[in-house]
């Protein structure tokens, strides 16, 4: 496992190219994820790896791509500063964790980390720190914990 | 404590008296819409939860990203998109421009939820609707039930006051806001435009502001809707006002009167700038149309600028009609000749060469100044093009001379 960092406003079209997804296939996708823009990305990315960012990650386009791309290449999950409420959204309905912590700086791509969700709460535990990060709602939680907005939906019968 | 127009509208499509700020809502939905590039992603979550969309009524489907197919694989998505709209009984499909100005000639309605598989559904906005953008999994699950939850957004209030000079436009106004606030600047956010700037504009110049505001992270933008609103949609709807103790997280007066045409330089699209400091620099293409700026006041404004010259040798000027409305409207009025006999290559409606797929990509190196909505690195061909945003009046000026020009000069 291990951290891929990003800077500020990393947009879709950085993610998945807007010439290059034309396919609905995740597998397709996960190989043209930051092949532009960081092309060994989608050649060293392993199943579990992390990705901290810093503000506005996933800006731009509204295209599901992105995060399902960044999925099936194995992210496990997404922490940056902010998100784009589209992507953010666009996560959470397929069930890719993603976690806003303003000191996601702190993160090196060497650090081992885990998340805990529920608690708001980032450890790194190779260095012992402990990063307060926002709390999700509960109901896009639940969402989560449902593996996406479709299983949710199939639970409990009805969105709302 | 009053409500904002926004708030108004979410209350009412949640069934409730009253919404505020950061609570989340399940909100009843009036238009729903994706395209050639975001169904593919919503069909497989649509069958896991459904056989039929909720209301043929409300369902919109349009083929503008990439139309015709400009590749087989392209090819492969329409068919897709065409054997999921005869399953799941959609009737409203369209194949005639770019999908936001489509929506807006033919659909949407002051006070209406419009939910889009698109990120510039918030141009919807201008017309006094609340259109905001979703992805595929969030518009599979509305074409099923009708409904999406929503987190209620908080509002920056932007007062746009003053009178513009001689050639600057409402895409100076916008590029010009987007630079003082940043790409990130207004996060989540609901910004509600304001002042006798926006009054005066036509509905083409507010489709243009509103349909910006994602370039700023916001959620969505919206301006009261008027006459003239009601004029543009021959459809009545209901209009909502702010009452006067609305409450608004932060008010800007942006003040226009000595503002200069402005243009966006790569990659983002707040990196914006006086014309002043790009004049000059060579280009290898000049694109007007789009959701943001390919609308008969825009392609007018092309025209009389472009009229008498010639595009300057070496240079692709490529001018994209948002609809075929407004094409019709162009041709009858004359503009497409005038644009052809300069030198203009005129494509079909649709998004065109906005996201770099088909009708006029950037090989690397070259220079492309155009009148859409990002200029991301690789968004209209090679991640070594360089993309200048600007207004049509710009754009067309700097057609003529091959260089990012001042249209000031031709008016």
């Amino acid at each position: 496992m291990r951290i891929w960092r990003f800077g500020d406003n990393i947009n879709t079209d950085y993610i998945t190219p807007g010439r290059l997804n034309l396919t609905d296939d995740p597998k397709e996708l996960a190989k043209i994820a930051f092949k532009e823009y960081r092309p060994e990305f989608s050649e060293k990315v392993k199943k579990g790896d992390i990705i901290v960012a810093g503000k506005n990650f996933g800006c731009g386009s509204s295209r599901e791509t992105a995060p399902v791309a960044l999925k099936a290449a194995g992210i496990r999950a997404v922490i940056a500063k902010s998100f784009a409420r589209i992507f953010f959204r666009n996560a959470i309905n397929i069930g890719l964790p993603v976690i806003i912590c303003k000191e996601a700086d702190i993160i090196k791509e060497d650090d081992i980390v885990e998340i805990d969700l529920k608690k708001g709460i980032i450890n790194i535990v190779n260095r012992n720190v402990a990063l307060q990060c926002e709390k999700l709602p509960e109901f896009i939680l639940k969402i989560i914990e449902a593996g996406g907005l479709i299983n949710y939906i199939k639970i409990h019968g009805k969105l709302g | 404590m009053g409500m904002t127009l926004v708030e108004k509208i979410l209350a009412k499509a949640a069934g409730v008296e009253k919404v505020s700020p950061g609570e989340i809502i399940i909100a009843k939905v009036d238009i729903a819409m994706s395209h050639d590039t975001t169904t593919p992603l919503a069909i497989k979550p649509f069958f896991e939860i459904a056989e039929r969309v909720f209301d043929e009524n409300k369902v919109v489907i349009f083929f503008d990203h990439v139309v015709p197919p400009a590749n087989i694989r392209s090819a492969i998505l329409h068919k897709k998109i065409r054997d999921f709209i005869e399953k799941v009984g959609i009737k409203n499909v369209h194949m005639e421009g770019v999908c936001h100005q489509v929506l807006a000639e033919k659909y949407v309605k002051p006070g209406d939820v419009v939910i889009g598989a698109d990120s510039h559904t918030c141009t919807h906005g201008a017309l006094g609707a609340f259109a905001t953008g979703v992805g595929s999994t969030d518009i599979a699950t509305v074409y099923a039930l009708g409904k999406i939850w929503l987190r209620v957004p908080e509002t920056y209030r932007m007062n746009i006051l003053g009178k513009l000079k001689r050639g600057v436009y409402a895409k100076d106004v916008i590029l010009n806001i987007i630079g003082y606030i940043g790409a990130d600047g207004a996060v989540y956010k609901s910004i509600e435009f304001h002042g006798d700037l926006i009054k005066e504009f036509s509905v083409s110049s507010r489709l243009t502001l509103t349909n910006m505001v994602i370039e700023m992270s916001a959620m969505n933008g919206i301006i009261e809707a008027d006459e003239k609103t009601l004029d543009y949609t021959g459809r009545k709807g209901t209009i909502f006002h702010s009452d006067k103790d609305a409450e608004y997280e932060e008010v800007f007066d942006f003040e226009m009167n000595d503002l200069e045409p402005q243009v966006a330089k790569p990659h983002s699209v707040d990196n914006v700038t006086d014309i002043s400091e790009v004049e000059g620099l060579e280009i290898d293409q000049a694109f007007i149309g789009t959701c943001t700026n390919g609308r008969v006041e825009d392609i007018r404004i092309a025209t009389q600028i472009l009229d008498g010259h010639k595009v300057k040798e070496g240079v692709r000027l490529i001018v994209t009609p948002a609809s075929n409305r407004v094409y019709l409207e162009c041709l009858r009025k004359g503009y497409i000749e005038k644009l052809l006999r300069a030198g203009a290559i005129v494509t079909n409606p649709g998004c065109g060469p906005c996201l770099g797929r088909h009708q006029g990509v950037l090989a690397p190196n070259e220079v492309a100044i155009s009148t859409s909505n990002r200029n991301f690195m690789g968004r209209m061909g090679s991640p070594e093009a360089k993309i200048y945003l600007a207004s049509p009046a710009t754009v067309a000026a700097s057609a003529v001379e091959g260089k990012i020009a001042d249209p000031r000069r031709y008016l």
